[in-house]
């Protein structure tokens, strides 16, 4: 199964980056084999509006079935949605932190996005 | 557009600044025009915050509705192909879990993913973004727009405020404040554009990003004063030192204020304003008529 957690930087022992349409980019992990790739999103950083929408088609195309981050706002929601991803808020700290938070079970799933939009 | 346009001579109002006095500025213009004997229309395009209609009135104003087209998906047609979303440059619609899913807040009524979609996948619907008003008010055509609390989308609903048809010999339009896709749409196809500053520090940092956007649009153009101090130099020196023409000057009264306040047009209030208001719109309506002869080009 693989899992995509907001990164600050291109390593798991980047910090996590706390938003998810904007997120600096995203350690895609294979948390079965262990195996982690960093994927870029830069372009979704700098996005006028439609960040989270562009965000979520980028980690919906690496083929993940889950994402962890900080915050999640209610078009990115939608789109995860669709693309049936699961959503988990509320991570802090190292990414390789998230990926053991993950395997524990001690994340928090949302069912409804966790922040206002930036944009209407 | 244009050619409705070019029959009327077109005096856009505008400001980098908000506050500056662009509604002042166009409502007692408008008043002062009607009032020589002009065919006078009067479009407020501000149309997130409208307030010309405080000085003119809004009574049997005469309203319709103003919707956007946005695209709605046939999921039984849709294969999630994904040629939408790649035709989309604002993120409208995209193709996720094989099927397209749209956005339509952020849908900007191009058509473009309606004739991407290989399928037929995709049609059109209309979503309301705000209302249009017209009626006539001390002998001024008055249109204004409405958007709808929370929408994003205005060019489009003043698109619809600025093709209200008219015989009238001079439109003024009140642009909202700013540089931003609003402000263009309000001041594009006018002949020229009378930008309202004020001598504070902040009206001419405002000012000067606005004289960067009417120089990139090309449309002739010249400042007002509003506010102004006696010896208060920062906009006048900024004008001098860039060329540009200081169409006039709009002291700093606190009988101005007070009649504002009440919603009462400044040249109705105090004869001094009407005086200064007939000078000011004769050097405007010179300029901007000669502008839409085509004999100035800057």
């Amino acid at each position: 199964m693989k899992i995509a957690i907001t990164s600050k930087g291109n390593t798991v022992d980047s910090p996590v980056d706390p938003r998810f349409g904007r997120a600096a980019g995203f350690m895609v992990c294979d948390i079965d084999t262990g195996e982690c790739a960093y994927k870029d999103n830069a372009q979704n950083l700098s996005a006028s509006q439609g960040a989270g929408i562009q965000s979520a088609k980028n980690v919906a195309d690496s083929g993940v079935s889950a994402i962890v981050t900080g915050h999640c706002g209610p078009k990115a929601f939608s789109a995860l949605k669709a693309a049936g991803i699961k959503i988990y808020t509320g991570a802090e700290g190292t990414v390789a932190e998230n990926i053991e938070k993950f395997k524990a079970g001690s994340v928090k799933e949302i069912d409804n996005a966790d922040v206002e939009g930036h944009w209407s | 557009m244009k050619e409705e346009i070019r029959q009327t001579t077109t005096i856009a109002v505008a400001s980098g600044k908000g506050g500056t006095g662009k509604t002042t500025v166009a409502v007692n213009l408008a008043l002062t025009f009607s009032r020589a004997g002009k065919k006078t229309l009067l479009l407020d395009c501000d149309v997130e915050a409208p307030n010309a209609h405080i000085f003119l009135g809004t009574e049997g104003m005469e309203s319709s509705r103003v919707t956007v087209r946005v695209p709605v998906v046939d999921e039984s047609k849709c294969d999630g192909c994904g040629a939408c979303g790649k035709a989309c440059r604002f993120s409208a619609i995209v193709s996720l879990g094989g099927k397209a899913l749209t956005f339509p807040s952020l849908c900007h009524a191009c058509g473009g993913c309606v004739i991407a979609c290989p399928n037929k996948a995709i049609s059109e619907g209309e979503r309301e973004i705000g209302a249009a008003f017209r009626g006539m008010f001390h002998g001024v055509d008055f249109a204004y727009g409405k958007l709808r609390i929370g929408e994003a989308m205005s060019p489009p609903l003043i698109r619809v405020v600025k093709k209200f048809k008219s015989d009238a010999e001079l439109a003024i339009v009140d642009s909202p404040p700013g540089t931003s896709c609003p402000v263009v749409q309000s001041v594009r196809g006018s002949d020229y554009v009378a930008l309202v500053t004020e001598p504070t520090p902040f009206g001419l940092h405002d000012l000067k990003l606005a004289v960067e956007m009417i120089r990139e649009i090309g449309i002739p153009f010249g400042c007002i004063v509003n506010r102004a101090e006696a010896g208060d130099r920062l906009a006048h020196d900024f004008c001098l030192e860039n060329d540009i023409p200081v169409i006039g000057a709009i002291p700093d009264d606190r009988r101005a204020a007070e009649a504002y306040s009440r919603g009462i047009p400044l040249i109705d209030a105090l004869p001094d304003f009407k005086l200064l208001f007939e000078e000011l719109g004769g050097k405007l309506i010179e300029t901007a008529e000669a502008c839409a002869r085509k004999e100035v080009r800057r």
